[in-house]
C-alpha cells in the first residue's frame, strides 16, 4: 500500500489512498481462527472446571480406580498424538506442494483419527455395560461429557478433515485449500492439547485419587 | 393413526397443546396472525419478495445486516414490554383477595419471557445492530471480516427469536425466571417444553452471537484504515472491540451450562440435581459467569455512543480519552471478577463475600471516571441539546443513580436483606434502561441520518424522551421503595394492602414508557412521511466528528470510494479542518462480497431443529442437522465469494453525491 501519513513531507496531507490494492482473501481467517479456538477453549475450560467440581461426587457409584483402564487409554493418547504428528507431516509436504503424498498423509492422520474414536467408544461402551452410566452420578456425568465432547470434536475433525480431502483432490492445492488446511491443523493440535488435559486430570490424577 | 405412530410423528405436540383454553393468548394470536396476514399479503401484493431476499435477506452488507438487527430488536421490544405492562397491570390489581387477571401458570410465563426477551431480543439485537452498522463505517473499512458470517449470525439470532415467539402459541414458555436456575428447571419440576423452549432459543441465538463477536473483533483489529492506531479509533470503535471480546469469553460458558442442563434433562444426567451428588450451585455459578460480562457486553458499546455524542454535540475533542480507553479496558477485565455478588446469599462464607464485593465496589471506579469525562467533554462547550444529547443526559442523571444503588447492593449484608427483592430490581432497571437502552436511542436518533438520509422528528422524538423519560422514574422509584419494605420479586398476589398504591403508581409509570414508544413509532412514521423536509445531503448533519460521517448518507455499498487515511483522533474533523477536498476522479473498481442465501437455509433448519428437540420429534432434529451439515459443507465448495463492482459504477454513484453536494451549498 502507498501511503503518505506524513503531511510535513509532503506538503499536502493524504486523506485517502489513490492507489490500494484489496485485502488478500482470507486476510482475517487466521486471526478469526485462533479466537474462535480460543472460544472453544473455554467450553472445554468449562467442563474441566465442572468435573473439577463434581468429579469426587461419585454417589456410592463407581470411582475411577473401578472403571478406568489405564493401558487402554495409552493406547488411545498415543493414537491421537500419533495423528498429530502425521498432521505435521502433512503439512509439511503441503508446503512442497506434493498433492499425492498430503492426501497420503491426510488419509493416516484421519485413520489415527478414527482409531481414536473406535477405542473411546469402545471404552465407554464397556463402562456402559458394567453400569457406569452417565446418569449413575455427578463424577460419570462430568466425566462422560468432558471426554465425549471431546470425542465429538475429534468426529467433527474428521468430517472436516474427509471434506478437505474432496476439495484437495478437486481442485488442488490452491491458496484457499492451504488456508482451510492451516485451520484444521490448528484445530487438531488443538484437540491434542485438550486431551492431553484429559489424559492427565481426568485419567492419571482420577487414578490416584 | 395408532398412538405410537402420532408420537413419532408429533412427538409430544398435540391439539392440547394450543392453547385454546387462555382466553388473552387466542385474543393476541388472533391479532398477531391478522397483522402477519396483513404483513404478508402486503408483501406479496406490492411484489416485495424478491426484492426483499435479493438486497436484504441475503445481503451481506454490514450496513442492511445493522438495520435488520435494529429492526428485530424494536419489534421485539413491543413483545417484551407488552409483558411488562401485563406484570405492571396484574401487580397492581391483585390486592385484597383479587387474583388479578393472570393465572399463576400464565404469570410465571409472561416474567420469564420479559426478560429473556428484553436481554436476548431486545437489548442484544439493538447493541449488535449499532456495532454492526458504525463500526467498519467508523475505521475506513469496506466491510466486516467475514461477511457471510455476519448474515448467518443474524438469522440465527432471528431463528432464537421465532423460537421464543412460537412458544407463546404452540405449547408454553419456561416458568422459571430468565435464568433457569435448577432445579426448578430440571425434568422433575419443569416437565413442559417451557425450558426447553428457553434452552433451545438460547442456544440458537447464542451461536450467531458468538460467531458476530469473533467477526467484529477481526474487523476491529484486522480492517482499520491507514493511520488509524488503536489509540486513534473512536471510543464507540473501543468500547465495541470490548464488548465483543467479552462476547467470544463469555458466550461459550452459557452454551456449556444450557448443555449441561439439556443433558439432565434429556438424558438424565445429574449435573444440577439434588441426587446423586449433582449441585444445583453450580449451575448459578457457570450462568453468573457468564452472565455478569453479559450485563457489560450490553453497557459499554452505550457508553461508546455517550462518548460520540457527548463530543459532537459540545463541539470539543471527548476529555480525557485515553482515560476512557483505560477505563472501559478495566471495566472489561473486572466484569470477570464479581459474578458472585449475584448470590451472596448462597453461603459461600465471609472472605469469598468480601472479595466480590470489594471487587464490585471497585467496578464504580473507572465507571466514575468516564462520568467525570463526559462532564467534562461538556464543561465550557458550545452544547446542542438535540435528541442525542438529551439522552445522553438523561443517561448521566439516571446511571448515577443506577450505579449508587449497586455500589449499596454490593455490601454484602446490604445484600442479605435486600436479595431477590424489588430493589434489585428497581436497581437492574435502572441501570439498563437509563444506561443501555437510552444508549440505544441516542445512537437511533444520532446514526438514523447516516443509515437512510434524512433526521428523527424531533418533535415526536422529544415526546417520547419525556413519556420515557418521567415514565421511568415513574414505575421505578416506587420499586426501591418496595424493596426496602421487604417485597420480594415475581409475587402475583399480595395481602398487605398498604402496598398497593406503590405498585399503581409503578402502572402508570409503565402506561407513560408505553407512550413514549408509541411516540417513538410516530417519530418514526413521521420522519418518513416528511423525509424530503427533513433530508441532509451533506452526509454530516451534525458537524460530527469520526469517519462515518465522511461519506454520503445513506453511504454507498461500499463505504469508501476511496480507503481513508488518518493522521488524527476525530479523523472527520481533523479532514474538515485542514480543508480535505473530495476526490472527484480516479475512481476505479471496488472488490466486495457477493449475497450469499445460505445463511439464512443453515438458520432456518437450526431452528427447525430446535423445534423438533423442544417437541422430542426426534426424525425432524436429526433431519435438520443433516440438513444443516450437507448446506454448510455445500457451501464451503463455492470459491468465489466476491466480485468487483465496475469503476462506471462508482463513477456513477460519486457523481450523484457531487451533484448533491453542489446543490446543498
Amino acid at each position: 500500500m502507498t501511503v503518505a501519513v506524513n503531511p510535513s513531507q509532503t506538503g499536502e496531507p493524504v486523506f485517502y489512498l489513490a492507489d490500494e490494492h484489496p485485502h488478500p482473501e482470507g486476510y482475517s481467517t487466521s486471526l478469526g481462527f485462533w479466537i474462535y479456538l480460543m472460544s472453544d477453549c473455554l467450553i472445554f475450560a468449562i467442563l474441566f472446571a465442572t468435573f473439577g467440581v463434581l468429579g469426587a461426587n461419585y454417589a456410592a457409584g463407581p470411582a475411577p480406580k473401578d472403571l478406568f483402564d489405564l493401558d487402554l487409554v495409552a493406547v488411545n493418547t498415543s493414537m491421537l498424538l500419533l495423528s498429530s504428528i502425521t498432521y505435521g507431516f502433512a503439512m509439511l509436504t503441503m508446503q512442497q506442494n506434493k498433492i499425492a503424498q498430503t492426501q497420503m498423509w491426510l488419509a493416516i492422520t484421519g485413520l489415527f483419527g478414527l482409531a481414536f474414536i473406535g477405542i473411546e467408544l469402545t471404552e465407554f461402551a464397556h463402562m456402559i455395560h458394567e453400569g457406569a452410566t452417565p446418569q449413575r452420578s455427578a463424577f460419570l456425568s462430568a466425566f462422560f461429557t468432558l471426554v465425549g465432547t471431546h470425542g465429538l470434536h475429534v468426529s467433527c475433525g474428521l468430517i472436516w478433515l474427509v471434506t478437505l480431502m474432496v476439495q484437495v483432490g478437486k481442485f488442488g492445492l490452491i491458496e484457499a485449500n492451504r488456508r482451510r488446511l492451516m485451520c484444521l491443523s490448528m484445530f487438531w493440535h488443538f484437540l491434542d492439547v485438550v486431551w492431553i488435559g484429559v489424559f492427565t486430570f481426568v485419567y492419571l490424577l482420577g487414578v490416584l485419587r | 393413526m395408532s398412538p405410537d405412530l402420532l408420537k413419532l410423528i408429533f412427538g409430544r405436540l398435540g391439539i392440547d397443546s394450543l392453547p385454546l383454553h387462555e382466553p388473552i393468548l387466542v385474543g393476541t394470536f388472533v391479532m398477531v396472525a391478522l397483522g402477519g396476514i396483513t404483513l404478508f399479503a402486503g408483501v406479496t401484493y406490492f411484489r416485495l419478495w424478491g426484492y426483499l431476499w435479493r438486497e436484504w435477506f441475503t445481503t451481506v452488507d454490514h450496513k442492511r445486516i445493522g438495520i435488520m438487527y435494529m429492526i428485530l430488536g424494536i419489534v421485539m421490544l413491543l413483545r417484551g414490554f407488552a409483558d411488562a405492562l401485563m406484570m405492571r397491570a396484574q401487580q397492581a390489581l391483585a390486592f385484597g383477595g383479587s387474583e388479578g387477571f393472570l393465572p399463576a401458570h400464565h404469570y410465571d410465563q409472561v416474567f420469564t419471557a420479559h426478560g429473556v426477551i428484553m436481554i436476548f431480543f431486545v437489548a442484544m439485537p439493538l447493541v449488535t445492530g449499532l456495532m454492526n452498522y458504525v463500526v467498519p463505517l467508523q475505521i475506513g473499512a469496506r466491510d466486516v471480516s467475514f461477511p457471510f458470517l455476519n448474515n448467518f449470525s443474524f438469522w440465527m439470532t432471528v431463528g432464537g427469536a421465532v423460537l421464543v415467539m412460537a412458544s407463546l402459541f404452540i405449547g408454553e414458555f419456561a416458568r422459571t425466571g430468565w435464568l433457569a436456575y435448577p432445579p426448578l428447571s430440571n425434568i422433575g419440576y419443569s416437565p413442559d417444553v417451557g425450558v426447553d423452549y428457553y434452552i433451545w432459543a438460547l442456544q440458537v441465538a447464542g451461536v450467531g452471537t458468538t460467531l458476530s463477536g469473533i467477526n467484529l473483533i477481526c474487523t476491529i483489529v484486522k480492517l482499520r484504515c491507514p493511520g488509524m492506531t488503536m489509540m486513534r479509533m473512536p471510543v464507540f470503535t473501543w468500547t465495541s472491540l470490548c464488548t465483543n471480546i467479552l462476547i467470544v469469553a463469555s458466550f461459550p460458558v452459557l452454551t456449556v451450562v444450557l448443555a449441561l442442563l439439556s443433558l439432565d434433562r434429556y438424558v438424565g444426567t445429574n449435573f444440577f440435581t439434588n441426587d446423586f451428588g449433582g449441585s444445583p450451585m453450580m449451575y448459578v455459578n457457570l450462568i453468573w459467569i457468564w452472565g455478569h460480562p453479559e450485563v457489560y457486553i450490553l453497557v459499554l458499546p452505550a457508553f461508546g455512543i455517550f462518548s460520540e455524542v457527548t463530543s459532537t454535540f459540545s463541539g470539543k475533542r471527548l476529555f480525557g480519552y485515553t482515560s476512557m480507553v483505560y477505563a472501559t479496558v478495566v471495566i472489561t477485565i473486572l466484569s470477570y471478577l464479581v459474578w458472585l455478588h449475584h448470590f451472596f446469599t448462597m453461603g459461600s462464607g465471609a472472605s469469598v463475600n468480601s472479595f466480590f464485593g470489594i471487587t464490585t465496589m471497585i467496578i464504580s471506579i473507572p465507571t466514575g471516571a468516564k462520568m467525570f469525562n463526559w462532564l467534562f467533554t461538556m464543561y465550557r462547550g458550545r452544547i446542542r441539546f438535540e435528541l442525542p444529547m438529551m439522552w445522553t443526559i438523561a443517561f448521566m442523571l439516571t446511571f448515577v443513580l443506577g450505579g449508587m444503588t449497586g455500589v449499596l447492593l454490593a455490601v454484602p449484608p446490604a445484600d442479605f436483606v435486600l436479595h431477590n427483592s424489588l430493589f434489585l430490581i428497581a436497581h437492574f432497571h435502572n441501570v439498563i434502561i437509563g444506561g443501555v437502552v437510552f444508549g440505544a436511542f441516542a445512537g437511533i436518533n444520532y446514526w438514523f441520518p447516516k443509515a437512510f438520509g434524512f433526521k428523527l422528528d424531533p418533535f415526536w422524538g422529544k415526546l417520547s424522551f419525556w413519556f420515557w423519560v418521567t415514565g421511568f422514574y415513574l414505575a421505578f422509584m416506587p420499586l426501591y421503595v418496595l424493596g426496602l419494605m421487604g417485597v420480594t420479586r415475581r409475587l402475583r398476589v399480595f395481602d398487605d394492602p398498604s402496598l398497593q398504591i406503590w405498585f399503581v403508581i409503578a402502572a402508570i409509570g409503565a402506561g407513560l414508557v408505553f407512550l413514549g414508544i408509541l411516540s417513538m413509532l410516530m417519530q418514526f412514521a413521521v420522519s418518513f412521511l416528511k423525509r424530503e423536509q427533513l433530508e441532509d445531503v451533506t452526509g454530516d448533519p451534525w458537524d460530527a466528528r469520526t469517519l462515518e460521517w465522511a461519506t454520503s448518507s445513506p453511504p454507498p455499498d461500499y463505504n469508501f470510494a476511496f480507503t481513508p487515511v488518518v493522521h488524527d483522533n476525530d479523523a472527520w474533523w481533523d479532514m474538515k479542518r485542514r480543508g480535505y477536498q473530495r476526490p472527484l476522479t480516479g475512481f476505479k473498481p471496488i472488490h466486495m462480497p457477493s449475497s450469499t442465501g445460505t445463511g439464512i437455509i443453515l438458520a432456518g433448519f437450526a431452528t427447525a431443529m430446535g423445534f423438533g428437540l423442544i417437541w422430542y420429534i426426534w426424525w425432524l432434529a436429526a433431519a435438520s442437522f443433516i440438513a444443516m451439515l450437507v448446506v454448510g459443507i455445500g457451501h464451503t465448495f463455492n470459491y468465489h465469494r466476491d466480485f468487483d463492482i465496475p469503476a462506471d459504477d462508482v463513477i456513477r454513484t460519486e457523481d450523484a453525491r457531487t451533484k448533491l453536494l453542489a446543490g446543498a451549498k
